[in-house]
């Protein structure tokens, strides 16, 4: 099981890269950190005339702290961004970082190259919608940044162009008064999730003022359980449960829309369980 | 296929240095294997799914067949080789064979590896923990029972 040929290009710099990109012509894919592409690589499900691998593109591992959130580089490991959080960053990410893949993959896996694959069932993307950051893809034409809603259009589909990089990431950062989780539901540890929930609270001494919920694995890509949130801060827990009734689930064989359903349910009602006896204390 | 595309490169394997001239598709652990003899390092689903192939690159574990030996270019790589030759899996190595923690033997280079950064990053980890940082290791004998006893051993949570 070995990949088709390719061509090889190891650009210095993000400009560098997306020159490639363009003068691929559509034939040239971007290698971050390889844990999806390789594999398609070698499964031959992707045949690209050149790799464009931005590993050692200047400033690619960069982590920006400042008084507007977190900015991670195109080559900022899933381990690398998870060292960070755990010593003080935002902790949805804290949280969620852990759930990815398996030890060996976070330790190469990029955070953006898992947003740019796009998969409904990745941690990453939910995050991203959940904390509103947004993104930063450059061309040669130029360079645009998209929030992160509008960028996930449906399943392993983005807004990229085929000339396009994800360049930078951008986290606003946790707002006061707010608490995170990320909790999930998998076969094994490191799995794709069978269902996920990415979780905010918004929390006025013990009372649930405002909360934001991104459900994944359920739908074509991250799902905002807008719903839910509404039904949460005025109804309660149960209630939000109710709210996941009128969500549209996609179902497969072996997980039904249903069990899908009450999974989410189910995740819904540990993570306000935990954040809420995280603000009593 | 004429005119292959290849990529000349310097990194550091095992202590050693090597200069080598790849072609662009070749994988970090058939390069390793093949071009270097390095056969400890075993080629389970060429995937990313097994572990079978995980060796340290620039310190940490990763996936052999998920990088290019092009990839390789300046790197440091320690293979399973080195780190028994070391001494640095001592404790793991005895714990496995104690426990009788691997039977065919083909997944214990990457359970002795990915054990080791465990038990750097964290020192006593619990018997969920062990599991969850073996996650990404298939073991098709010892239905993992033994592995997480022999690395709970080696932390020195037991007796």
């Amino acid at each position: 099981m070995k990949p088709a040929p390719f061509g090889y290009a190891r650009p210095a710099t993000i400009a560098e890269a997306v020159g490639l990109l363009a003068e691929g012509d559509g034939g040239a894919r971007i290698l971050a950190g390889g844990q999806s592409l390789m594999p398609m690589l070698n499964f031959r499900l992707s045949q690209p005339a050149i790799l464009v691998d931005i590993n050692r593109v200047a400033g690619g591992g960069i982590i920006i702290e400042d008084a507007e959130g977190t900015e991670i580089g195109p080559v900022v490991r899933h381990a690398e961004l998870l060292r960070h959080c755990a010593r003080g960053g935002h902790p949805l990410l804290a949280a969620a970082l852990p759930l990815v893949a398996h030890a060996g993959v976070r330790n190469r896996g990029t955070v953006c190259g898992s947003l740019a694959l796009a998969d409904p069932a990745a941690e990453m993307p939910a995050c991203a919608v959940a904390l509103d950051a947004r993104l930063k893809l450059v061309s040669s034409r130029g360079e645009r940044w998209v929030a992160a809603d509008d960028f996930f259009t449906g399943i392993y589909d983005t807004a990229l162009a085929e000339d396009e990089m994800i360049a930078a990431v951008r986290y606003p950062p946790p707002a006061p008064g707010w608490r995170w989780t990320c909790t999930e539901f998998a076969r094994r540890h490191g799995d794709f999730a069978i269902a996920g929930l990415a979780a905010g609270l918004g929390c006025d001494g013990a009372d649930i003022s405002a909360a934001r919920l991104v459900a994944f694995g359920v739908g074509e890509r991250p799902v905002r359980l807008a719903d839910a949130e509404a039904a949460l801060t005025g109804d309660g827990v149960d209630a939000a449960v109710r709210a996941l009734d009128d969500v549209e689930i996609l179902g497969s064989g072996e997980y039904p829309e249903a069990y899908r359903r009450t999974v989410i349910g189910t995740l819904l009602r540990r993570a306000v369980a935990g954040l809420c006896s995280r603000v009593a204390a | 296929m004429s005119g292959e595309a290849h990529v000349d490169i310097a990194c550091r394997v095992n202590g050693e240095e090597i200069v080598d001239r790849v072609p662009a598709r070749l994988s970090l652990v058939d390069f390793l294997r093949h071009r270097l003899g390095l056969t400890g390092t075993h080629v389970g689903c060429e995937h990313g799914v097994c572990g079978a192939c995980t060796i340290v690159l620039d310190g940490r574990c990763v996936r052999g067949c998920l990088l290019l030996a092009a990839q390789a270019d300046g790197a440091e790589i320690e293979t399973i080789e080195e780190a028994s030759r070391s001494g640095r899996l001592d404790a793991l190595k005895d714990a496995f064979v104690a426990r009788a923690a691997l039977q065919c033997g083909f997944c214990t280079p990457g359970m002795l590896l990915t054990s080791a950064e465990l038990l750097a990053d964290m020192p006593a980890p619990d018997r969920a923990e062990i599991r969850a940082a073996l996650s990404g290791n298939y073991c098709r004998c010892t239905g993992y029972h033994a592995i997480v006893d022999a690395v709970e051993a080696a932390a020195g949570l037991k007796t």
